[in-house]
């Protein structure tokens, strides 16, 4: 949306009195810009979706199936649509011929299965939740009540609910097509090799739970039409692909067609969707001609936001008895949900280039299955995929680590990219353009104070101390900046990943730059002023910054994937180069003089070694008259610029957690937490650090109390905030944090992306943590979330620690199932029942998990502990 | 339908409601006071925190009946003209906000937390915002804000009560 | 969400609410008394409760406010959890009342909700009824036919529901002082700060000498109603707090004694424990509630 007058009036006074001190050379980027945005957001000036008021506006709210999996057998609707209040009332059959089917924008293999995924359910629901029936009233309480006067009659089906179960024989189908929505596959160098022989091998199955992505603000939707064209606000991250996806969807043309993102409060990915209730409140507001809202609850939303995660990992390590990883196999099961949403089938994949992590392998193989099941489809989430492959990366380096007395720093130093090998070709076929994982590593060490942890943790298991230290580490990188388009291209994407900027000098001096971008909470209305502000040489007050709607800003690719500002803000500095070569060319003519001769400098364009020249403010006033212009140059002073990447971005880390585990209760606290990152250079440090301290405080989310939870039946369990447990502040430590610069190569602004790295970081840091911390007990994993209750059960399993400094082998990771059995780890094919139980182990877990095949490897075992402390 | 009368950021109404109409719809709905948003529905989240009879309390489970004859102050109410309270101006120092859903309900907290302990610890500060969640910031540099807002109040010998006089 | 439809009744005294109450049962009416709403209004919203009316008691000036009556101090039904922590008396007087309220919600919500309320809402996963359990608390309840007194460990009926009879509301709680020697502690064990105890452990302990000589224990969501933990309280009797003995072979019989918290509870299976973990908790954590409160 636009920046609000008065909002913009009062940050620039705020602007003036920030006591920021000098940034150097006068540059804005760089500089601790406090944002733009805060002036409405502090005030209560907002426009979330809703708050807005149309005249006339009716309410819809819609009726969701109690059941996982059943047949509608009837939907009566007649005594909801006398209720007092009531427009209209409709059912799935009503509008079947003309919803559509909600988009799948990633078919990611040739043979891949999408099922038809009607926005209201006609013939069959196949997730709790799902819509079967919408009221339409005059507010809000009289939509609410008459949905309890629908009748529907369901034929209950069996649900599917575990991924495993779902691929068995005889599994009860969710759709009749089958439950294995896809495979894919990829490969790097000589996997067989890789593994043959190799004297190490680490097998292990980590278990993604299912999370609800829980961003403050619900959805919301508001549709209105004035009988010829649209316009669809939504609490949305994606207003531009929206509006493509809607027009293909509803057939309304897309030139009669807008979508506006207001203030949006929050994403982190469950915003990037075309969700039913956006489809059926334009498809309602075009047939009763009045403006409809929809405001979810939060237990609507718990059940209706599209889920993430919720995969099954295996992966195997081969390795040298040196610590040298030869090569990585994962195989992965990915729950779809009952359907495949926007991105939905992308998203494990979004992972597979990211298995190798910050190390150099020599082969690697990936095979990922999509499954059905009779839940909310699964989707984007922060991090997408890479928090997934990181995770088991890291949880993986660190059993190996384990495995060889090696301390996990170690192992990953003798694995890792070193800062002389950049630009580095990756066995999954990316190139690393830049990167110190050294650096960072170091500077994070030093912060930590890790020798004094380690010592303290020694002590406290020579005393055996019912509280247990332990030290997490996580190395990561990822990929992000999503991405060149013929990358997406070649992954069967159905959309590029450009993104496009307008730059415009007004007649006054002042700047109005449009981005593609869609931001909700990620300040970009700052962070492009300071690049455009510097380009140019304007005051970073004199520029606005508008976004989010598509009759403002015509074309673009949203805000997801840490691409804004890698892909969106390099557009924007191309756009502002474009203005200053017109600009030159005006002067030189104005000047008369040669464009060549021209400089330009803080936002001056002088003839050379003169002090003649012209502002840029001049320059656009200049324009904006048109009196003496160059031949066959138009009036005005703007361009427009799309940029699309070469490469991907990369940045990288090092996060070091310190947990305290009370073994007699299993009670978790971080006692601190280090983050080091390389996000290349800075625009703003300020909205950097917080990006960070969000993404820590998600992942540690994963790590330690979020879970979506089934029963057996399929019904959500934690439909509400008592229920589904995100961390308050007083469950969070504070965070540490700390940056290297390497700048990237594959733009001209050397930024890499934030958005998601504290996130990708933290979790498996947060893990390697709390089962380093029970090393002693024989323990080497918790199933995530790590509540007390596992914790505990794990501990209490395997029985009481090994004296002081020496390890005991042989318990197994120890998971009962909590809650549910629906979320259970239980077997992967070919997975023995004892996910990640190690060799020597008296679970007889046969094929499962680890083996050390060198002789002599329990020697290495039975040591590792003293080796490494 | 019973009718009441409340006073909400200096202005007061009289208004007809159902009795199971919730404050926060009487605010946004009714009065246009936008500002205070709604997140959840259990009392979890705290983004409709506003301050009632000089005291935090969440919008989203008290009924506007019950709020009758009572002074309510929102995020709107809460600067002086141009003048932001010392609370608004922290969050915007210290970088307390990125999404800013949370934000209105989060500063009413931090507002009446300082009303009872003027110079919090760090862990007085996590300890008080516990009934108000934010998905965005983890929450670091809201602490901070807190812990400035409460200095610079007490340097300016800040009014803690905020009520309308 | 959005709750259903009911009427409200707000009535200008205890004598009145008492009637209204009294006729709305007769007539076979679910009515139901409003307080602080903290506990109530999440339940009509998520449309869990269906009242045809609520009785507002939340204007009357009493029974409300925190008072010292020589051997106990009264407070109010509808006194505040906020009033209740602001009360010298309690936190003098009464302190283990003061450390359970204060883990009670969060502070707006303890703003709001009430004392009484949270009492008779009957919450096992409540954090005060464990404390009026532990401490003996006698409950004086009001109707027209006059007042009653019940004793906390008939108070608490079952899930949810308190004593409270046909149109009787709650006047308020005695809660007994125990007098020079005692110690108190709430040992509440949550997954966030904001959610519901897994298991909390109200105790109180009287030191005797260099012993134990008397120890209160009440354990929060350890079945339907809060339970006492009779077995530890016996066998705590005459015990030194502190560790017989050093290192290994020390013999700590204060957690040999607690680890007979759970005999006699029911602990529930829900999202977050079940009730082995359950049991366990209750022997750690009453040892840790004891330890604290006889230290």
């Amino acid at each position: 949306m636009s920046e609000q007058l008065d909002a913009g009036l009062i940050a620039e006074r705020i602007a003036e009195s920030d006591q920021l001190g000098e940034p150097s050379g006068a540059h804005e980027v760089g500089r601790a810009r406090r944002r733009k945005e805060d002036a409405r957001l502090v005030t209560g000036r907002t426009t979330w979706t809703d708050n807005i008021q149309l005249p006339g506006m009716l309410y819809m709210a819609f009726l969701r199936s109690p059941m996982a999996h059943a047949r509608i057998t009837r939907v009566d609707t007649s005594a909801a649509r006398a209720r007092p209040g009531v427009v209209a009332v409709y059912s799935g059959r009503d509008l079947a011929g003309e919803q559509g089917s909600l988009p799948c924008a990633w078919p990611v293999t040739d043979d891949i299965v999408i099922p038809d995924h009607p926005p209201m359910a006609v013939e069959e629901v196949r997730y709790a939740g799902e819509a079967v029936a919408c009221v339409v009233a005059t507010d809000r309480y009289k939509a609410a009540d008459a949905l309890e006067a629908i009748e529907v009659d369901y034929e209950p089906l069996d649900a599917v609910v575990d991924m495993t179960e779902a691929l068995a024989e005889g599994s009860p189908l969710v759709h009749e097509s089958g439950n294995r929505a896809f495979t894919w596959k990829f490969a790097g160098g000589d996997i067989d090799a890789a593994f043959r022989d190799a004297p190490v091998v680490i097998e292990r199955t980590y278990v993604q739970q299912r999370l609800i992505p829980t961003a403050m603000e619900p959805r919301a939707v508001v549709a209105t039409t004035d009988g010829d064209g649209f316009t669809l606000y939504s609490a949305t991250q994606i207003p531009h692909v929206l509006r493509v996806m809607l027009a293909l969807t509803t057939g309304i043309p897309e030139h009669k067609l807008r979508v506006v993102a207001p203030d949006v409060g929050g994403g982190f990915g469950s915003k990037l969707q075309v969700t039913a209730e956006e489809v059926l409140s334009l498809l309602v507001t075009r047939r009763l001609g009045k403006p409809v809202k929809w405001t979810e609850s939060r237990s609507e939303g718990n059940l209706t936001v599209h889920h993430g995660r919720d995969q099954l990992q295996r992966i195997s390590l081969a390795a040298e008895r040196d610590g040298r990883v030869r090569g990585v196999r994962v195989d992965l099961l990915a729950d779809m949900g009952a359907y495949l949403m926007l991105v939905t089938p992308g998203i494990p994949l979004l992972g597979a280039f990211m298995y190798n992590g910050i190390y150099k392998i020599d082969a690697y193989d990936f095979t990922c299955t999509g499954v059905f099941t009779t839940k909310m489809p699964t989707d984007a989430y922060r991090g997408a995929g890479r928090p997934e492959a990181t995770f088991a990366i890291e949880r993986a380096v660190d059993e190996l680590a384990h495995e060889l007395g090696l301390d996990p720093v170690e192992v990953r130093r003798r694995n890792w990219i070193t800062h002389q090998e950049f630009p580095y070709d990756t066995i999954c076929g990316l190139t690393y353009d830049s990167g110190n994982y050294e650096a960072a590593t170091e500077k994070a060490l030093a912060l930590f104070g890790y020798d004094k942890l380690r010592a303290e943790q020694s002590d406290r298991r020579d005393r055996r101390d019912p509280v247990q230290l332990g030290i997490g580490v996580s190395t990561y990188t990822e990929m992000c900046g999503l991405a060149p388009s013929r990358v997406l291209g070649s992954l069967s994407y159905g959309a590029g990943g450009w993104e496009h900027a307008s730059v415009r000098m007004l007649p006054t001096g002042k700047v109005e730059v449009v981005t593609g971008t869609s931001p909700h909470g990620q300040g970009h209305e700052t962070a492009w002023s300071q690049i455009v502000a510097d380009a140019l040489g304007v005051p970073f007050g004199d520029v606005a910054v508008l976004h989010g709607d598509t009759a403002i800003s015509h074309k673009g690719m949203d805000t997801y994937g840490s691409r804004s500002l890698v892909v969106g803000g390099v557009a924007v500095l191309a756009a502002c180069e474009k203005v200053k070569d017109k600009a030159r060319r005006i002067a030189a003519h104005m000047l008369e003089a040669s464009a060549d001769d021209i400089e330009f400098s803080a936002g001056s364009f002088t003839v050379r070694g003169t002090a003649e020249g012209r502002t840029i403010q001049e320059l656009a006033l200049a324009t904006f008259a048109a009196h003496d212009l160059p031949d066959g140059v138009e009036p005005g002073l703007d361009a427009d610029a799309t940029f699309d990447p070469d490469n991907f971005s990369f940045p990288h880390g090092t996060h070091l957690c310190a947990v305290e585990v009370d073994t007699e209760t299993g009670a978790c606290a971080i006692r601190s937490y280090v983050a080091v990152d390389d996000v290349g250079s800075v625009v703003n440090p300020l909205i950097v650090e917080g990006q960070v301290h969000g993404g820590i405080a998600q992942g540690i989310g994963q790590a330690l109390f979020e879970e979506a939870v089934h029963d057996t039946e399929g019904n959500l369990l934690t439909t509400t905030m008592a229920d589904y447990l995100i961390p308050t502040a007083a469950d969070l430590p504070d965070f540490t944090t700390d940056r290297t610069e390497t700048p990237a190569t594959s733009n001209p602004l050397g930024v890499k992306g934030v958005g998601e790295a504290g996130t990708i970081a933290s979790t498996p840091a947060v893990v390697n943590a709390i089962v380093d911390a029970l090393r002693p007990y024989g323990v080497h994993d918790v199933r995530m979330p790590c509540t007390p209750e596992r914790i505990w059960r794990v501990v209490s399993e395997a029985g009481p620690p090994a004296s002081g400094s020496g390890a005991r082998a042989g318990a197994a990771s120890a998971e009962a199932p909590a809650g549910t059995s629906a979320e259970a780890p239980a077997s992967a094919p070919g997975t023995a029942s004892a996910p990640g139980s190690r060799s020597g182990s008296d679970s007889g877990s046969g094929s499962g998990s680890a083996s050390t095949r060198a002789p002599g490897s329990g020697e290495a075992t039975s040591s590792s502990e003293g080796g490494a402390r | 339908m019973p009718r009441i009368t409340v006073t909400v950021d200096g202005v007061t109404y009289e208004e007809d409601v159902e009795p199971r109409l919730l404050l926060v719809h009487l605010l946004r709905d009714r009065l246009g006071k936008t500002g205070t948003p709604v997140g959840c529905d259990t009392s979890n989240c705290g983004a409709c925190t506003v301050m009632l009879d000089g005291r935090s309390a969440k919008s989203c489970s008290v009924l506007a009946v019950q709020a009758d004859g009572s002074d309510v102050v929102t995020i709107e109410g809460l600067a002086r003209g141009d003048e932001w309270h010392p609370m608004q101006k922290a969050f915007h120092t210290e970088h307390a906000l990125q999404c800013g859903y949370c934000t209105p309900g989060m500063i009413m907290a931090a507002i009446d937390l300082l009303r009872d302990d003027p110079d919090p610890s760090e862990e007085a500060v996590r300890e008080g915002l516990e009934g108000n969640l934010c998905r965005c910031t983890g929450y670091c540099n809201i602490v901070r804000a807190v812990r400035l807002a409460a200095q610079e109040m007490s340097q300016a010998g800040e009014r803690r009560e905020v009520r309308t006089p | 969400m959005i709750p259903a439809a009911f009427d409200y009744i707000r009535p200008a005294s205890l004598e009145e609410a008492c009637r209204v109450l009294a006729e709305a049962d007769a007539a076979g009416d679910d009515v139901k008394v409003l307080a602080g709403g903290q506990s109530l209004l999440p339940l009509l919203r998520l449309r869990l409760a269906y009242p045809a009316a609520l009785v507002d008691l939340g204007r009357l000036p009493e029974p409300r406010g925190v008072e010292d009556r020589g051997d106990h101090v009264f407070v109010g039904a509808l006194t505040t959890h906020d009033e209740v922590l602001r009360s010298g008396v309690v936190r003098e007087q009464v302190p283990l009342l003061a450390l359970a309220t204060a883990t009670v919600a969060d502070p707006a919500v303890r703003h709001r909700g009430t004392f009484g309320g949270s009492m008779v809402h009957a919450d096992p996963a409540g954090d005060l009824p464990a404390v009026a359990l532990a401490l003996d608390c006698v409950f004086v309840v009001r109707s027209s036919e006059g007042e009653r007194e019940v004793p906390a460990a008939e108070f608490f009926v079952d899930y949810l529901e308190s004593a409270l009879g046909p149109g009787e509301v709650l006047l308020g709680v005695r809660v007994p002082k125990l007098g020079p020697g005692w110690g108190f502690h709430y040992e509440k064990f949550h997954r966030t700060a904001q959610a519901w105890a897994i298991v909390g452990v109200a105790a109180a302990v009287r030191r005797e000498g260099g012993t134990i000589g008397e120890a209160r224990i009440a354990l929060t969501n350890m079945g339907p109603t809060p339970v006492r933990a009779r077995a530890t309280e016996a066998a705590l009797r005459g015990l030194s707090p502190a560790p017989t003995g050093d290192g290994d072979g020390a013999r700590d019989q204060v957690r040999d004694a607690c680890g007979q918290a759970d005999s006699g509870t029911s602990p529930p299976a829900d999202l977050h424990a079940k009730p082995d973990y359950r049991r366990h908790l209750a022997r750690v954590l009453t040892y840790r509630a004891v330890r604290a409160a006889s230290g």
